[in-house]
């Protein structure tokens, strides 16, 4: 069967401290910034702090979380004196590395993040693309030494609200443990490692390798659980010692997932599904505990460059 | 609380009356935060006989916003001066706030303090549990950590000792006249761990105990305690413009309380070079990679391991 083909992926972003306390990805833009990294072979790269002020004050964001202000909608709403600092940013990248959409977007854009939660490295994507699964599968294949997962958050292109929808292409390299505000050596050099693997098959891509099919595996979210809360809204239980740091381990129903303060235990209920972002400390603010998803296997077609 | 040796060397102390439990002290530091909370509900666990055992947050603003401080380390403001500061509503917000924990707990440094403050924190250093002591000839804290150290073996709790003239620090425990304070870690800044906030409990849960038996006439004789006395600051290499330029190495990372010995490696460049330890001596390092201490300029604390004589005490 013959390869399904792409254009060239030619101009790349990779961008960090999207959130300002996720440290791997500030410390590695700055890092090629100071390399002055613009064009690898066949690929010119653009690095971007994406959320200077945050990044400055090492905080999440300043007024609302930048990495949800992608949406068609919140791109194209009028800028008032009101409009919150993180969606005049929001535009400003769109602009830069956009128009979402538009012929003009970068090919591909890799946004940088860490979490608090047990997930070793991830590739988190908005949609299914043949090309960002093909660049998954190499990482995969290539950094044996530690679990390397793929999550497909599962939403309609005009609804994705993440940076990297900006993008003809588009994944989030999500990394952790590691607390906020702190940046450490291992996880650093395994970010680095993975953005400079994406590089080199791009290369090898644009230069009219073939990359040949084959099945894979990925985590598709479906819903998200919220610790419980008494009538002030105050949680009143925590992540339960068998659930903390056990992401993508399967939740059976009867499982533990949470542990009350007064020593009572609440199970999982429903279908045997997969958690992630366990105990993720800035989920606390959005109503999630962690986030379950089924597993499920792709077969990917060969893919090669279009001539 | 007053306390002098009689004939025999064992240290007469006063009863501990008036102890206060402090979480929340850095805003985001949770397990301190969420058992204040739960004990302010129902107090019941931390109740002992002859004892007043008060659950207290430090910092309820930080902690609203779930943020180290609001303006200033709250940790680092209970020295004299801003103790004694005018100025009311225009100080910073911790300062204010440790005049009125002055006012409750203390007078720092006067016959009214309080007896014993617990300051409950976590770090996002490889910690474990560690006990920290202000000074080595509080033989009353040093013998209540030696009981807290036994009690929960083969589980481990280290003694942080900080006595250093220059690295020692103005704490909110310090208005009493026994200052222990507890840090757990790993976890990171805004999570609650189970294991962490279990830990912390039962951790307490025998330091009331000693507490109270003490209270009720029990002996403890003298003993030694293993503790570890902090040394120096160590920074992390940074550039003219006071960033960093090197991460704690692989190494070293997670490794608190491990010997460092000269020559080993100490921190990793981003683009891959080792820097070594050139100290003279073998060290042991501790707050290795703490979150809140890079704007400190500090990467790691330095120790050296000794062991306290604690004097036999009574009760006066």
């Amino acid at each position: 069967m013959e390869p399904t083909c792409f254009p060239a992926v030619s101009r790349v972003a990779v961008s960090g401290g999207t959130h300002g306390n996720e440290l791997t990805g500030v410390y590695i833009v700055r890092e090629m910034q100071k390399q002055e990294v613009d064009k690898v072979g066949s690929v010119s790269v653009t690095t971007v702090l994406a959320n200077p002020r945050a990044t400055d004050a090492c905080r999440r964001y300043i007024e609302t979380d930048l990495n949800r202000c992608f949406t068609n909608a919140l791109l194209s709403a009028p800028i008032t004196d009101s409009t919150p600092y993180e969606m005049r940013r929001a535009q400003e990248l769109n602009a830069q590395l956009g128009p979402k959409g538009s012929e003009k977007a970068v090919d591909l854009l890799i946004d940088l993040h860490n979490t608090t939660a047990n997930m070793g490295l991830c590739l988190i994507f908005d949609s299914l693309d043949w090309l960002t699964l093909h660049i998954y599968k190499y990482i995969q294949s290539k950094m044996t030494k530690m679990p390397v997962r793929a999550i497909q958050l599962n939403k309609p292109r005009s609804d994705a609200y993440c940076l990297e929808s900006v993008g003809k292409h588009g994944f989030a390299i999500e990394v952790g443990p590691q607390p906020n505000g702190v940046l450490r050596a291992d996880i650093y050099n395994t970010v680095k490692t993975a953005v400079d693997l994406t590089i080199t098959w791009l290369q090898e891509f644009n230069s009219g390798c073939t990359f040949e099919g084959g099945e894979v595996e990925a985590y598709i979210a479906a819903k998200s659980v919220d610790y419980p809360r008494d009538p002030d809204g105050k949680i009143t239980a925590v992540i339960h010692p068998k659930l903390q740091d056990n992401d993508f381990k399967l939740l059976q129903p009867g499982d533990p997932v949470f542990l009350s303060f007064s020593g009572e235990t609440v199970n999982h209920e429903g279908e045997e599904l997969y958690p992630f972002f366990v105990n993720e400390c800035a989920y606390y603010e959005k109503k999630i505990a962690f986030h379950l998803a089924r597993r499920e296997t792709f077969t990917l077609p060969s893919i090669r460059l279009r001539t | 609380m007053s306390t002098h040796n009689n004939n025999n060397n064992t240290a007469r102390v006063t009863a501990a009356r008036r102890v206060a439990i402090f979480g929340g002290t850095h805003g985001n530091e949770m397990s301190g935060v969420a058992l204040v909370n739960l004990w302010t509900k129902n107090g019941a666990e931390i109740q002992r006989k002859g004892v007043e055992t008060r659950p207290f947050l430090a910092n309820p603003w930080a902690v609203e916003k779930c943020v180290r401080y609001v303006d200033t380390d709250l940790n680092r403001a209970f020295t004299p001066e801003n103790l004694s500061a005018p100025g009311g509503d225009e100080l910073p917000y911790e300062v204010q706030r440790a005049q009125e924990i002055n006012k409750i707990f203390g007078p720092k440094g006067s016959q009214e303090a309080y007896d014993v403050i617990f300051d409950l924190h976590n770090t996002t250093s490889n910690m474990g549990c560690t006990l920290i002591l202000e000074s080595s000839k509080d033989s009353f804290s040093l013998q209540m950590m030696n009981y807290i150290k036994k009690a929960i073996a083969p589980a481990s709790c280290l003694v942080l000792l900080n006595e250093h003239p220059h690295l020692k620090y103005s704490t909110s425990r310090s208005v009493a006249r026994h200052p222990v304070g507890l840090e757990v870690g790993p976890q990171p800044q805004g999570v609650l761990r189970s294991n962490i906030f279990q830990a912390m409990r039962v951790i307490l849960k025998h330091a009331l105990d000693f507490i109270e038996l003490f209270n009720e006439g029990m002996e403890f004789p003298s003993c030694t305690v293993e503790v570890f006395r902090v040394l120096e600051s160590i920074d992390y290499p940074r550039d003219a413009n006071g960033n960093i330029i090197a991460m704690v190495h692989p190494n070293l990372q997670d490794c608190d309380w491990e010997p460092l010995n000269p020559g080993d490696p100490m921190f990793q460049t981003f683009d891959g070079q080792t820097v070594h330890y050139q100290g003279s001596s073998t060290v042991y390092p501790t707050f290795i990679n703490e979150a809140a201490y890079y704007e400190k300029q500090q990467a790691f604390l330095t120790t050296r391991r000794e062991t306290l004589a604690a004097n036999a005490i009574s009760k006066a």
